[in-house]
């Protein structure tokens, strides 16, 4: 039983960092109908904008005084990085095929994740990079179980960005016009939304939260790569269509649904196989709801 | 100094701003201290490249070059010559082609029609029935594997074992097609990548039948009888294994593909995949069988695939799962999207493009990638239908609302 609650644990951190990334492909989804390749690749920069900050902060020894500060810096300057980079990259390859047919978008999508993916290899090498270890030491014990301090500011900072996010959508202004845009873009600029604007914007926040999880993953696994981006890509794709791409609680829902199932896997039935169990749970889920968990019937209502 | 060339220079110099706001965070930031030099220099190198580009753009406006009267010129020339003049010459050029290029020349003319013939299969699905398949290089994965094993276990020649590939890859077609048949658009694409990610997991890690990455060693090549003029014309036993015997072992291949998808596109079946990829309700309301022609369409796309793939494994005589990876996938979507859906020149123009271009820069080892990359996202810039967009297409019934 022991084992089954901390694997849970792992599982819900793991499900967090799925969902981060899942979010910015549901809401960019959700308001231009495409499958942002490139994603991947924001989270994978995430990471080493993370680690270049924390390791910079660490040699001029601001790291020593005020461990936490730096932390926050290094999210709060990393999802500003990823953000711009995200606007740009929205200009450059997405924004001039708004009226063109869905696969050439989505080619210009890959083509950038492979550019983006090489220009992080060319720039920071092909070898793996180290987070400072600072962060890495201590658990806390709490009835019986065992956090450590990695699991605790992961879930921590996760339901704080997803709170946040929440917030952002459903009670500000931005949200309102993000909303309206994802509804009926149309429509939306009739009423005086500037749909290009709130498009890079929503690009800016998926990025964003794309970068966090990427910090978090680095901190958590201790190091980054330059082709990390893919694979949580997929599966964080894989979580925003399980969900039912567009909702943003799906996002999150998916999210967990895959970590969970992945830590599960290995935990119980084979390490090796993680993987194809959350293909395969997809697979089925998608089979007896083509929509996804929380999806809206497409075929119908876009008409 | 035009208003319109002064907006240009303040867009210019922003960009070149924004550029490096992005690179110098990843460049000048080292525990060493902070640099600026490097940032600099790659900011300045892209801007000296859309100079020039832009420079050689209005060049050929401005001084009325004709670069595009120069081409227009060839291309109704060339429309003149008869037909078939065309196609013997093709035939003897791809004939001649293995006798006068180097062996590095034989190695990428047989990579690229491996490619012609995996893009003909993707076409099938993609640009004639317009099922988004992300995880199309699984059947080329099942036909490799299939003659692999048939090979190694059982001594199987190749010409026996090749029809078996593609009834393998059929089936893997069917079994991928069959849950997906409900599914539209992007859910679709995911269940299929999810499909590719499957097999090349179980490829990975079934150790007992497929070696797991260390993959399978020991696959014969195939071979033909040969009259030998030194015994006196009689038929001897050649291996098929010097480049320029597999090249024609792969010419003969893509050959059939372009035949076989040419027949297919333009029969009865080859329309009513045409008319699912324009309007699926309406194509059903007419009396197009939905169900049997989307899963025909996966399997005859998997047939190709799973020949390609029997190919491979017999000119590696080695497979392992690495070969066999998403982006091989998205490679054969791009050759399909970037040479035009639906259009067999067009693709075979497409794995050209994607296959011998990036050979050309081959000295830029470690920009390779990145220019592929960038090209790639440029293309559907400038021409988002394709290099050479097929004649019978419409707006898909899916986007015509979005």
């Amino acid at each position: 039983m022991d084992f089954f609650l901390q694997q849970l644990i792992n599982a819900v951190t793991l499900g967090g960092f799925y969902a981060l990334i899942a979010l910015g492909y549901t809401m960019v989804y959700g308001i231009i109908q495409l499958i942002n390749f490139a994603h991947g690749e924001f989270f994978a920069a995430g990471g080493y904008m993370g680690v270049i900050l924390l390791a910079w902060m660490n040699s001029q020894g601001y790291m020593d005084s005020h461990p936490w500060l730096c932390l926050g810096i290094a999210f709060v300057l990393a999802m500003a990085y990823c953000a711009v980079l995200a606007m740009g990259v929205e200009k450059v390859a997405y924004k001039p095929l708004r009226r063109a047919s869905k696969l050439s978008v989505l080619l210009s999508a890959l083509g950038m994740s492979i550019f983006l993916q090489n220009g992080l290899m060319l720039t920071q090498g092909v070898y793996d990079k180290t987070y400072p270890g600072v962060y890495a030491k201590g658990a806390l014990e709490l009835g019986g179980f065992t956090f450590t301090y990695l699991q605790l500011i992961a879930i921590a900072t996760t339901a704080l960005l997803m709170v946040g996010l929440n917030r952002l959508v459903y009670k500000t202004r931005l949200g309102k016009a993000m909303r309206a845009t994802a509804q009926d873009r149309v429509m939306a600029t009739l009423v005086g939304i500037s749909s290009d604007r709130i498009i890079s914007v929503t690009f800016a926040i998926g990025a964003a939260l794309a970068a966090a999880s990427g910090i978090l993953v680095g901190l958590y696994y201790g190091s980054v790569r330059y082709d990390m981006g893919f694979v949580p890509g997929i599966k964080a794709f894989a979580a925003a269509v399980l969900g039912g791409i567009g909702s943003i609680t799906g996002a999150m829902l998916g999210g967990l649904i895959i970590g969970i199932t992945e830590i599960f896997t290995a935990a119980y039935i084979s390490g090796e196989y993680k993987d194809v169990f959350a293909f395969v749970i997809l697979i089925a889920v998608l089979y007896f709801m083509p929509t996804g968990l929380m999806g809206e019937n497409i075929n119908d209502t876009r008409v | 100094m035009t208003p319109a060339s002064k907006s240009l220079i303040s867009k210019l110099l922003l960009a070149a701003l924004w550029l490096f706001v992005l690179v110098w965070p990843l460049t000048g930031i080292t525990p060493q201290g902070l640099e600026f030099a490097k940032a600099l220099r790659i900011v300045g190198a892209a801007m000296a490249g859309t100079l020039l580009c832009l420079g050689a753009l209005k060049l050929n406006k401005s001084m009325n070059l004709g670069v595009g009267r120069a081409v227009s010129s060839v291309t109704s020339s060339l429309s003149r010559t008869p037909g078939w003049l065309w196609k013997w010459g093709l035939v003897v050029a791809l004939a001649a082609f293995p006798f006068v290029s180097s062996r590095y020349g034989q190695d990428v003319a047989i990579n690229v029609l491996v490619y012609v013939a995996l893009g003909l299969g993707l076409n099938i699905v993609v640009g004639l029935a317009g099922l988004l398949d992300l995880g199309y290089i699984a059947f080329y994965g099942v036909g490799a594997y299939t003659y692999a094993l048939l090979s190694i276990h059982f001594q199987m020649s190749f010409w026996l074992a090749l029809p078996l590939c593609a009834l393998f890859a059929a089936t893997a077609g069917c079994i991928i097609g069959y849950p997906t048949l409900r599914m539209r658009g992007d859910y679709l694409a995911i269940v299929t990548l999810g499909f590719g990610e499957i097999l090349r997991l179980v490829l990975n890690n079934w150790m007992d039948l497929t070696g797991g990455p260390n993959g399978l060693l020991g696959i014969k090549a195939p071979v033909i009888y040969l009259p030998d003029p030194e015994k006196g014309w009689e038929l001897t036993r050649t291996l098929l294994k010097s480049p320029t015997a597999q090249y024609f072992l792969i010419l003969a291949i893509a050959a059939f593909t372009v035949l076989a998808v040419r027949r297919l596109a333009d029969s009865r079946i080859g329309r009513a995949w045409e008319a699912i990829r324009e309007d699926e309700t309406a194509a059903s309301i007419m009396g197009v069988n939905t169900f049997a022609l989307k899963l025909l369409a996966y399997a005859m796309g998997a047939v190709f695939g799973g020949l390609a793939g029997a190919f491979f494994s017999a000119k590696m005589r080695f497979v392992s799962p690495g070969s066999f990876t998403f982006i091989e996938s998205a490679m054969v979507l791009a050759m399909v999207v970037l040479g035009g859906m639906g259009s067999i020149p067009g693709i075979v123009l497409g794995a050209i493009a994607l296959i011998a271009l990036p050979e050309v820069f081959r000295d830029f080892e470690h920009y390779r990638m990145l220019v592929f990359g960038a090209a790639m996202a440029i293309m559907m810039l400038f021409r988002p239908a394709g290099l050479i967009p097929a004649k019978r297409v419409g707006r898909r019934s899916e986007e015509a609302h979005s």
